[in-house]
């Protein structure tokens, strides 16, 4: 029933202003340490390694707080606006970047537009308002629990847009064979399952519990990148 | 090895800070070191044979109101393998009151070839307690690939999460050495400064790969990768 | 083709002129909030000139913003900046991640972002220019990001550009073929660009024009001028007369306007 939703949501089509954000591939590559497939994988693992664990786990922890809410009619607003907040401070601390901070949040914030246009619900007006946006893992638990997927399937997003945003923005910046790239993601698809798959499976867990993998250079090359004059990525 | 170390540091009532309590034991071994400020210093002494796999050591800290207490150690501690493949472990947790100032300075922890180390560090500040906190990680002895090791970190301000990060090194996990983590960096590190009275500042570039950034909440935090300790020590000097 | 539609796109056909007074299209949607117009067109077409010459135009009298989309972020911007057209603070710049035509057709939620942020920052806003990246032909603007568009090339793309037709020059609310003072040095015969337009538009007006003679854009001005009327409610209540259709100038390029009684500009009617 839900599959097709699953899909659009997957989708890197879907109009949620992931196009303009490499992930820190673009900084990688000014810098020399990405120029090829080899360093593109490389590049990947680490993504897949260190941010896919946690933008995972909180998107799939937000989701299941949301869906518990629909599910509950007895459940007070307070209720799940107490996860919210506490999911969202929990994250804020592990993102020490500001500019990485603003990344998530305005990713976030297009993610709710697309995601209110696409399946209405209340449940993203209970999402902590912040003038920036909420955090794209946020967003993404909300409006994956509002397109009746499941919490592995949320989890499951989560992790394949790790890959395939900076995938797509090497494509774009280095030309690379884009059979190559697609191949690469396919010997990557098990390992992202696992990571999508853990990340559910500690989404009950209390927010300060949840993953806190750090990458150095994703947050420092975050900070060169954002005093760039010139750049083509937001992140 | 199973050890223990506390400390608790509290206001003399005259401006400096009385240990009322130090307690340290084999291969935690504690030595107060007077050096006439008003903060007390304690130097970790003799960590540098391990931890050893197997190992699982404490370390509790208890700042009090007004207190300033300054932890550092003589040498770098290097975590090495046990013979059964058991994990090493150091676990610190502290507390500062309101008032109360931490500075945690230790020198670098070296991941040792087949180590598999977790360091885990919880802090709760008060509000308006203050806080240096650094940790510096080197991937292997000279010329050595590293063992696997995790350093965590999770730092409260006035009931809230201010800072929570771990980074895990070494083979069991793709991609740690590569683009997107320490593009072949040695060292690693950071330097936490909580300081409920500083203006917010913007971000700051420190080097190619250094950056000081502003947290959500009243800190900083410097982040860097280098070639070696030595360079990493200048962009986390404290 | 309806039956009331007189119009034919086939060039072996006279063309024929709406009625004068009578739009062909239906009236904007009166907006509660600016209206959104955005500029497209070819590199090196002089969209940012253009948008340039607008605020230079408008900025006195509209309370105007511009969201910039170019493939490096704040290029457009700066010159718009450097340029004094505008205060800084109502210029955004528009990350595209190497696709200005995504974040203007495919995925536009930075630039509604954009367009957002700058009302929350400056207030009640009568219009924001969102200028694209230069792209190709085929790039438009989403209706959902803006009310009307401006597809800008210019003679020195060669006078077939408008033959070749494509999204842009086919469809836009306004086509402006810039740069007419270079004309004769590229060898462009304006006659065949009007020709060609015409016959691909219909009733869809074209302006010539050259900034460098004209730095205000006067004919875009008031084309601009006339959308946020109608935006606005106001305008169409007396409208008659007023030649939103099928304006056919030449602007700037001899000094002067060629615009007759029946094929001049819109009428910049009731703007503030």
């Amino acid at each position: 029933m839900h599959r097709t939703a699953y899909l659009l949501l997957a989708d890197g089509r879907f109009p949620s202003g992931g196009h303009a954000h490499s992930s820190g591939l673009e900084a990688a590559v000014a810098a020399g340490r990405v120029t090829d497939l080899a360093g593109l994988e490389q590049f990947l693992h680490g993504r897949l390694s260190y941010a896919a664990p946690v933008t995972a786990a909180f998107t799939a922890a937000t989701h299941l707080s949301a869906a518990r809410t629909g599910s509950a009619p007895s459940a007070t607003e307070s209720d799940v606006t107490v996860p919210f907040l506490s999911l969202d401070r929990e994250l804020e601390a592990r993102t020490v970047s500001p500019a990485l901070r603003l990344a998530s949040r305005r990713q976030g914030r297009a993610l709710l537009r697309a995601g209110r246009n696409t399946w209405p619900s209340e449940l993203y007006g209970q999402l902590p308002k912040h003038p920036d946006g909420p955090h794209q893992p946020l967003a993404l638990g909300v409006t994956a629990a509002a397109a009746g997927l499941s919490t592995e399937e949320a989890a499951q997003i989560a992790a394949y847009g790790v890959l395939t945003g900076p995938a797509s923005a090497a494509v774009r910046l280095l030309g690379l064979d884009p059979y190559q790239v697609q191949n690469l993601l396919a010997r990557m698809a098990g390992a992202c399952d696992e990571i999508a798959a853990a990340a559910a499976a500690v989404a009950h867990k209390s927010p300060q519990e949840l993953p806190a993998h750090a990458a150095p250079l994703a947050d420092i090359s975050a900070e060169l990148h954002a005093t760039w004059e010139v750049r083509l990525f937001a992140s | 090895m199973r050890a223990l170390a506390r400390i608790v540091a509290e206001a003399d009532g005259r401006g400096g800070t009385r240990l009322a309590r130090l307690r340290g034991e084999p291969p935690l071994q504690l030595r107060h070191t007077p050096d006439g400020s008003p903060m007390a210093t304690v130097h970790l002494i003799g960590s540098a044979a391990g931890p050893l796999g197997g190992d699982d050591l404490r370390i509790e800290i208890e700042v009090g109101e007004g207190a300033a207490l300054c932890v550092r150690s003589v040498a770098a501690s290097i975590a090495l393998p046990g013979r059964d493949g058991a994990p090493s472990r150091m676990t610190v947790t502290a507390t500062v009151a309101a008032g109360g100032e931490l500075r945690w300075l230790p020198e670098q922890l070296v991941a040792a070839a087949g180590c598999r180390h977790q360091a885990t560090s919880t802090v709760e500040l008060a509000g308006g307690a203050r806080l240096w906190w650094r940790e510096e990680l080197i991937c292997g002895r000279h010329d050595e690939r590293p063992g696997d090791a995790v350093v965590s970190t999770a730092v409260d301000y006035d009931g809230g999460p201010l800072l929570r990060q771990s980074l895990t090194i070494g083979p069991g996990t793709p991609g740690w050495d590569g683009p997107a983590v320490l593009g072949g960096a040695r060292a690693t590190g950071s330097l936490l400064l909580v300081d409920p009275d500083a203006a917010p500042t913007p971000p700051v570039v420190l080097g190619a790969t250094a950056v000081r950034m502003p947290l959500t909440g009243p800190a900083t935090l410097v982040s860097a990768t280098a070639p070696d300790a030595h360079v990493l020590r200048g962009y986390l000097d404290a | 083709m309806r039956a009331d539609h007189a119009y034919d796109h086939d060039e072996t056909v006279p063309h024929t002129h709406p009625e004068p007074g009578v739009d062909p299209h239906p009236p904007l949607p009166q907006l509660d909030r600016a209206v959104r117009i955005g500029i497209g067109g070819p590199v090196g077409s002089g969209k940012t000139a253009l948008v340039a010459a607008l605020c230079r135009a408008l900025a006195g009298q509209l309370r105007l913003a511009v969201v910039t989309n170019d493939i490096y972020t704040t290029e457009d911007a700066d010159f718009l900046k450097r340029a004094g057209v505008l205060d800084s603070a109502r210029i955004r710049a528009v990350e595209t991640g190497c696709c200005p035509h995504t974040a203007i057709r495919d995925d536009i939620s930075a630039n509604l972002d954009a367009v957002e942020e700058l009302e929350d920052a400056l207030g009640p806003l009568d219009l924001v220019l969102v200028e694209s990246g230069g792209d190709n032909l085929t790039a438009t603007f989403s209706k959902g990001l803006v009310d009307q568009q401006i597809f800008v090339v210019d003679v020195a793309g060669g006078d077939k550009v408008p033959r070749k037709g494509g999204p842009g020059v086919t469809t836009a609310d306004l086509l402006v073929i810039n740069k007419t003072d270079l004309a004769p040095l590229v060898g462009a015969d304006l006659a065949v660009m009007d020709r060609d337009a015409r016959a691909r538009r219909g009733t869809l007006p074209t302006i010539f024009q050259s900034i460098a003679q004209d730095p205000h854009a006067s004919q875009v001005a008031a084309w601009v001028r006339h959308v946020v009327a109608h935006s606005r409610g106001l305008g169409h209540a007396g409208a008659q007369g007023d030649s939103h259709a099928h304006s056919r100038t030449h602007a700037g390029a001899e000094g002067h306007s060629h615009a007759d009684a029946q094929d001049r500009g819109p009428a910049p009617a009731g703007v503030r």
